[in-house]
């Protein structure tokens, strides 16, 4: 996978990559030998639970600090300050000056990026404008709502048109309409060609959006490839409902095969499900109900992280 | 280098708007004018304590003749002593029993004096709580002297004035710089401490995540700084037109003590402000630097002290080149990058040449660089935890 991502990078198919990063915080490692590669214009997930090193590899890709052992890169350089210019980010702990206007924090943070103060302001007036708060423009953050903020921070974070997008967390402290709009602008900018990594703790919004993930638990990274490729990982469950309670076609059921709530629950068998279908027809069961199911991306996450990290994230999900 | 300074003025900008810009600027302005109203209503009061204080009072009992070459003697001698407190000489007509009179006048809660002179000018006699050797009965014996001596027996010296003489330009010179030493320290004194709560608001914002994963932490550091000298230039500016303009309404001839400076007028103004702005850099950055640890006003209230004392033994160690510039204490001064610009000032009042402040502000502007560096490195690596983890040396031992 990374020897792809090395040559799919020098063709600058990679937005970002990272090998072996390691952080140490004292006796603490935050995080331990992560490896990630990030294609250029996709939607990219880094999932794990509450304290899994999610922020801090996030803070180390984008150069905020430098790792302990490791290399990374981003948009082709190897300082990732260098392609600040071209790079948005939202940190997790939001945060704005308060006495500043709308329209002056969000040109302040294009500013930052390298754009000029007179262009962010015009971009701010629109982006503020688009989003609903045209009539807060020249009023200051302090006067904002939390999500208000929240949201003039993150029109600050792509006011510059950026390539890359880091965001840590988007979505927490977001209300249900404003996680949907969010999870549009994500769309928006990843269908300009835009690459969009984020952060977070809650399945469904990576199951929703992403691409391709990377799932941390304990500062390692346990599984990075594509959402399908997650699933994949798991065979379909099979859900049964029959007339009959037991014969032969019983024989077609792997042994972990279990009852819940009168149905028979099982793995679909790796022969797939047309040796069980004719066993079942031949046998005479008696078929009510028949679902095959995919499984999901909290399925695949509890198979690969372990039911503890699962339940972390569901527990740390304000939503 | 070109993003570096950009970010910087970008980061400046900003810190420099929302500072002039706020209400709390123009406290700022007229901070000074509150220890100047302060000093003027104190210090009249303190100077009319000090004067009662000072001039003692002495019942001069005799007549009236003997008393009016006394009076006379003492309004020459005070002229003479420029102001300095003299004696204060009060008539009072002999009566029957001068040993009684003498101690009614000392016990007097009315006239209030510290001693009484009996027998005229034939015969002094000086009696009081004072010592026989000490400054009261010294002056006394000054006024009967010249009370006593005839005009001819007075001297005249006969005095032809010149322009200048190199005593008098040396300390002249030496007020000079003294002067200028002084509002170096002053003016970084007021601003330098200010610096060391630079970072809070981003820290306690959260804001610097947002610029630290945008600028370089260089960059971040330099902004700030620029930032305040830049508000301090306009703080200075205005009271510098509100105190011409209060000098010039009020007094005449305030600065004439004040010598023409060794390097001229016009390249000392500019060597002031130039210095001004290398001493607080310099000062600025490595206070900067340890405000940028503190992660609450509580702490960085706790560190202006200690900063404060700091600055004025660099002060006190600036002072002693003051008259001796070229000793080898003065050039060690000069070489210390913080007392530097102080010890480079006061030889720009006493010494022609202009070399060695081209080479000096070079070699402090050097030092603005190398401690924002380090403040930047110690930032990243003590406050955002950033880089492999050093263990110090007591733990690599134990280990």
């Amino acid at each position: 996978m990374l020897r792809q991502a090395s040559s799919q990078a020098q063709t600058g198919e990679w937005a970002v990559e990272a090998k072996d990063l390691v952080k140490d915080f004292g006796e603490t490692k935050a995080v331990d030998g992560v490896s990630l590669a990030v294609p250029t214009g996709s939607i990219y997930g880094l999932l794990g639970p509450n304290g899994a090193g999610k922020t801090t590899t996030l803070r180390i890709l984008l150069g905020i600090i430098d790792p302990s052992s490791g290399t990374r890169s981003v948009l082709g350089r190897s300082r990732p300050l260098d392609a600040a210019p071209e790079v948005g980010y939202l940190p997790e702990e939001r945060g704005l000056y308060p006495a500043m206007h709308c329209r002056d924090a969000i040109a302040f943070m294009g500013a930052l990026r390298g754009l000029s103060l007179s262009e962010g302001r015009r971009r701010a007036d629109v982006l503020l404008r688009d989003h609903g708060l045209g009539e807060w423009a020249r009023k200051p953050i302090r006067n904002l709502s939390k999500g208000m903020a929240q949201t003039v921070q993150l029109l600050g974070t792509i006011v510059h048109r950026p390539r890359l997008i880091v965001l840590d967390e988007p979505f927490a402290g977001l209300d249900a309409i404003n996680q949907a709009r969010l999870e549009e602008l994500i769309r928006k900018e990843a269908r300009n060609g835009v690459t969009v990594i984020f952060s977070t703790h809650v399945i469904a919004h990576a199951e929703r959006l992403c691409e391709r993930i990377a799932i941390v638990a304990k500062g390692k990274v346990v599984f990075e490839g594509a959402v399908d490729e997650a699933r994949a990982t798991l065979r379909p469950i099979v859900r049964l409902r029959t007339r009959s309670e037991g014969g032969p076609w019983r024989q077609a059921f792997p042994a972990n095969a279990r009852r819940e709530n009168g149905l028979w629950v099982f793995e679909l068998p790796e022969s797939g499900p047309e040796p069980l279908l004719k066993a079942l027809i031949d046998g005479g069961a008696g078929i009510e109900t028949l679902a095959i199911e995919r499984p999901g991306l909290h399925d695949a996450f509890v198979a690969i992280a372990g039911d503890k990290a699962a339940a972390e994230m569901v527990e740390g999900a304000p939503q | 280098m070109r993003h570096l300074l950009r970010s910087a003025f970008v980061i400046g900008r900003r810190d420099f708007t929302s500072t002039v810009f706020s209400k709390a600027f123009i406290f700022f302005l007229i901070g000074p004018l509150f220890p100047v109203l302060l000093g003027g209503v104190f210090g009249g009061i303190g100077a009319r304590v000090a004067s009662q204080a000072e001039q003692p009072r002495v019942a001069v009992v005799a007549s009236h003749p003997d008393y009016a070459r006394l009076e006379s003697a003492r309004s020459q001698l005070h002229e003479a002593l420029d102001d300095r407190p003299v004696v204060d000489l009060v008539e009072v007509a002999p009566e029957g029993d001068v040993q009684r009179q003498t101690q009614a006048l000392l016990a007097s809660k009315e006239r209030s004096v510290v001693a009484v002179l009996t027998g005229g000018l034939a015969n002094p006699h000086l009696t009081g709580s004072i010592e026989p050797d000490g400054m009261i009965a010294g002056q006394m014996n000054l006024l009967l002297s010249a009370a006593r001596a005839t005009p001819a027996e007075t001297a005249s010296v006969q005095v032809t004035p010149t322009e200048r003489s190199t005593g008098s330009v040396n300390r002249s010179r030496s007020i000079t710089a003294q002067a200028g030493q002084f509002l170096l320290f002053f003016l970084t004194l007021i601003l330098g401490t200010m610096t060391l709560s630079q970072l809070i608001e981003e820290k306690s914002n959260k804001v610097i995540e947002v610029l630290a994963a945008a600028v370089p932490i260089e960059a971040i550091f330099l902004g700030k700084l620029f930032a305040m000298l830049v508000t301090s230039i306009v703080g200075i500016a205005v009271w510098t037109l509100a105190g011409a303009a209060a000098v010039s309404a009020l007094s005449a001839g305030g600065t004439s003590i004040l010598a023409s400076p060794a390097v001229g007028t016009a390249p000392f103004m500019v060597l002031c402000v130039l210095y001004f702005g290398m001493n607080y850099l310099l000062l600025g950055s490595v206070f900067l630097s340890i405000g940028a640890q503190a992660s609450t006003a509580r702490e960085v209230q706790v560190l202006s002290m200690p900063v404060t004392f700091a600055q004025v033994l660099i002060f006190g160690f600036a002072a002693i080149s003051i008259g001796a510039p070229d000793t080898p204490l003065a050039i060690l001064g000069a070489v210390f990058p913080l007392s530097s610009p102080l010890v480079m000032v006061a030889r720009a009042a006493e010494r022609p040449e202009l070399w060695p402040h081209l080479l000096a502000l070079g070699w402090q502007a050097l030092w603005v660089g190398l401690i924002v560096v380090a403040s930047a490195r110690l930032f990243r690596r003590t406050v955002l935890k950033s880089g492999p983890v050093r263990r110090s040396w007591w733990r690599r031992a134990a280990a």
